[in-house]
């Protein structure tokens, strides 16, 4: 399996042909200026028109479209609502963008049994808007959440600032319909605890669109805790807001959330949204507990103590829930705050382990100095997944280079720190290359292969997630990671 | 034994094309299809690697003994809180399940309902596949979606897929209070009942229902847990965390079967119909029954959404049967090509998932 990529040439006219077969007019666009707003994903840096965009309307039409593109060869990128920040979702030059947007029924609500069964075009927010009636919701809470897909969710895997105590997408879906590429559909998963055979449910959550097209997903619901409450810290020493972190943990403390944002975050935050956030702090710490109103008395109560002891400046417990909103609302709005201060920003996404975040910081102040760009720091603190949010300005040339290099070298940091190059924004086409510097030949050929039993001609979301070992090795030519040059046993180009 | 041993005798026995049973401590070894191969014991490659309590993170090798991991965590006031299975001194030939066995058969105790299954706490693996390569997948952080996740897969892969060298899982604070309930009520009350309340933000870790009597198991902040039995009713239980060892061993009388069926339903499932029900756990989700009839059963779980593994029979009833519920053939089809991507002589443990591959 250490073939190059696949080189796709398609005959552009011979596939809209075929695609005008199978879809009615209104659920097919070909002209260039219709394709533009495919072009990217939210990881606006990279953008290829593809050569046609689906909108199928049932399961049918997806067999059809995948069957069509199996038998002519043709790449298919399927696409929700295009909030990825990765470019998972930006098309192939020479391939067909599937959009599930107009999969966006909620099926049913069953409230007895917890689970909702909805269409991958479904809106995050709108699944816990269905089930709040009844007491409900769904717990994986992304920020994107008002716009973002629960098809890309699975795609993705994503999390969230509660997904310390109540998990990622793999852990909140139960079931899903899956096409694959030769137009045959699976049930994968069940409203049972499990399945027989293998977990092929986890084997799907993140796997980038690389295996199989979504076309139904069962997530569970859980009951709302009748209360929450936020305890913001406010600390001189990022070091010490790291510390913290730890001793919660350490107090056998799981919160429903634990996010720090750095001096330059909250700098940018606070006149956008005006949560009352300590300006004058290294960083904050935002702790949220919930539960029945005594749970989380009893848990506000011991996290305050740990804070104190742990050098917290300031303290302050959310005395309404307009005011826990209103802190939430500055993290929540960090990615547009940032974008208000900066023509562009570059998301990254690292994971770390928590002990190590204030060598991490210091590190990334150095590279501000080395590349010469600002960068705001906001931090999933309780599950050590950090997101940087590098400056720039695209209009100058060559500064996008520096911010791409800026992040790459986080992100080769984080995997030197014991951690992972992404957390829950996914490896996309943009962070293609840190794959060569987590993964070795091995386990990158056993990606591969795993591909290959799923998708044998390579047409699922080519050139994304996985890196082709030719790639790898022309990448680690270029980049000598700590003197270990890694695909040694390949021919350099 | 180190690493490049156990990955040597693979090696070897791909080159010679010799199927291997892996084997820890053999407490599972009623679990599953046929037990084939030579013994590949790998018992001996045991011990804690890290564990990092504020990280909550354990990393052990596959032989270590879970009584030993669960003692170290203990240690600090964590748990692995899918609450496995040790099986110690179950059987003549079971010395305690080991941590490799653990994850491969995939089964959980009674918080599963609560805390999640086998596979959502596993955060890494060092796999060695069925060529003797080692593989690592995933780490050591709680969040991590660069590549597949293979490590969640390989729970309840039955060692078909390579050998667990070397697991990292996440765990979790012991909860600072636990109380158990007792009501006296039938099999449908109890399910009724059971969703009911799945449906409140109660702290229910655990529920065993047994011959018109429910054990419910709360756990969690004290006041959550205080307020929850001032709610529910019922009476306290005594004894409470025998009881539920019990369970988790299957050494309640309940369990006590020559031929065991195990029911995996959606949790709000009515009864499937059938005789010999022996006990309902995980609000629902997860029904014993007793008896022989596997067509009946099978054919019941799957009409009500689930799936019936024939959990404990003699091996001869298990190989008519199947231990596990029957794939499409396309699924099958996939999970063949699956296990030719990690195992491409199909080696390891042959016909323990089922007997295709």
């Amino acid at each position: 399996m250490t073939t190059p990529e696949p080189d796709f040439q398609t005959d552009r006219a011979a596939l809209a042909g075929r695609l005008k077969m199978i879809l009615p007019a209104h659920c097919l666009l070909v002209d260039d200026e219709d394709l533009r707003p495919y072009e990217c994903d939210g990881l606006t840096a990279f953008r290829q028109l593809p050569l046609a965009v689906c909108l199928p309307e049932s399961e049918a039409q997806v067999i059809d479209v995948l069957r069509t593109c199996h038998q002519l060869g043709v790449p298919v990128v399927a696409r929700g609502a295009g909030t990825g920040l990765s470019g998972g979702a930006m098309p192939h030059a020479q391939g067909v963008v599937l959009s599930l947007a107009r999969f966006n029924k909620i099926l049913r609500v069953d409230r007895k049994a917890r689970l909702a069964v909805v269409q991958p075009g479904v809106r995050n927010l709108a699944v816990s808007e269905a089930a709040a009636p009844f007491g409900l919701y769904y717990a994986p809470d992304p920020s994107s959440q008002i716009a973002c897909t629960l098809g890309g969710n699975v795609a993705e895997n994503s999390g969230g600032v509660h997904c310390l105590k109540y998990g990622l997408t793999v852990h909140n879906v139960l079931r899903i319909r899956v096409v694959s590429i030769e137009g045959e559909v699976f049930e994968i998963g069940s409203e049972a605890p499990d399945a027989p055979g293998y977990d092929l449910l986890a084997l799907l959550i993140g796997s980038e669109g690389m295996l199989g097209v979504v076309t139904e997903v069962t997530v569970k619901l859980v009951p709302k805790p009748e209360l929450a409450q936020v305890v913001m810290a406010s600390f001189d020493d990022v070091a010490r807001a790291g510390d913290a972190v730890a001793d919660i943990i350490a107090a056998g403390i799981i919160p429903a959330g634990l996010e720090m944002m750095d001096k330059a975050a909250t700098a940018a935050v606070e006149p956008f949204v005006k949560a009352g956030y300590d300006l004058r702090a290294a960083a904050i710490l935002l702790c949220e507990a919930d539960g029945t109103p005594e749970e989380v008395a009893e848990e506000i109560g011991r996290v305050t103590e740990v804070l104190r002891a742990a050098g917290a400046r300031e303290l302050r417990v959310s005395q309404s829930e307009a005011e826990r909103l209103r802190f939430w609302a500055g993290r929540k709005a960090a990615f547009p705050a940032v974008g208000r201060i900066t023509p562009d920003y570059y998301c990254m996404d690292g994971t770390i382990p928590r002990k190590r975040l204030a060598e991490m910081l210091s590190a990334i102040a150095d590279m501000e100095h080395k590349y010469g760009l600002r960068c705001a720091n906001v931090f999933h603190a309780g599950d050590g997944n950090l997101h940087p949010l590098i400056m720039y300005d695209a209009a100058k040339p060559g500064e996008w280079r520096w911010a791409e290099a800026f992040g790459a070298e986080i992100l080769e940091m984080s995997v030197a720190l014991g951690g992972s190059i992404t957390g829950e924004h996914g490896v996309g086409i943009e962070k293609i290359n840190q794959m060569c510097v987590q993964y070795k030949t091995p386990e990158l050929e056993a990606f591969h292969r795993i591909k290959y039993a799923f998708d044998d001609k390579g047409l699922l979301n080519p050139g994304k997630a996985v890196p082709s070992l030719h790639r790898c090795a022309e990448y680690g030519r270029m980049h000598v990671h700590q003197g270990d040059l890694k695909f040694l046993e390949l021919e350099r180009f | 034994m180190n690493l490049d041993d156990l990955a040597g005798r693979i090696r070897a026995a791909h080159d010679s094309h010799t199927p291997l049973r892996i084997r820890g401590a053999g407490s599972k070894d009623f679990y599953g299809g046929m037990l084939a191969g030579e013994v590949l014991d790998v018992a001996e490659y045991r011990g804690i690697v890290a564990y990092e309590p504020t990280e909550l993170y354990i990393t052990a090798r596959c032989g270590t003994p879970l009584a030993d991991i669960e003692a170290e965590l203990a240690e600090e006031g964590q748990m692995l809180a899918f609450e496995p299975p040790q099986f110690d001194g179950v059987g003549v030939d079971s010395a305690g399940a080991t941590l490799g066995g653990c994850v491969a058969a995939g089964l959980a105790g009674p918080r599963r309902q609560q805390a999640g299954a086998v596979r959502d706490f596993m955060l890494g693996a060092k796999l060695i596949d069925g060529s003797g390569q080692v593989l690592d997948f995933g780490g050591q952080v709680m969040k991590n979606v660069a590549g597949y996740d293979v490590s969640r897969l390989l729970a309840g892969s039955l060692g078909t897929l390579g050998v667990l060298a070397e697991i990292t899982l996440k765990v979790l604070p012991k909860p600072v209070a636990e109380q158990t309930l007792l009501f006296a009520m039938d099999e449908a009350e109890a399910v009724a009942r059971l969703n009911e309340w799945g449906g409140q933000p109660l702290p229910i870790s655990a529920s065993f229902w047994h011959d018109g009597q429910l054990w419910l198991r709360l756990s969690g902040a004290r006041a959550a847990v205080d307020k929850a039995v001032a709610q529910l009713g019922g009476s306290p239980a005594v004894n409470a965390a025998k009881h539920w060892i019990s369970v988790r061993e299957q050494t309640h009388p309940a369990f006590a079967a020559s031929v065991l069926w195990r029911l995996a339903l959606p949790s709000a499932a009515p009864s499937p119909g059938l005789d010999g029900l022996r006990a309902i756990e995980w609000g629902g989700g997860q029904r014993w029954y007793a008896g022989e009839a596997g067509d009946a059963v099978r054919g019941a779980a799957a009409r009500l959404g689930g799936h019936a593994v024939l959990y404990r029979a003699p091996e001869s009833l298990r190989c008519l049967e199947g231990p596990f519920a029957p794939l499409s053939p396309a699924l099958l089809a996939l999970h063949r090509r699956l296990k030719k991507s990690f195992d491409p002589r199909g080696i390891l443990n042959p016909g323990r998932l089922y007997a295709e591959f």
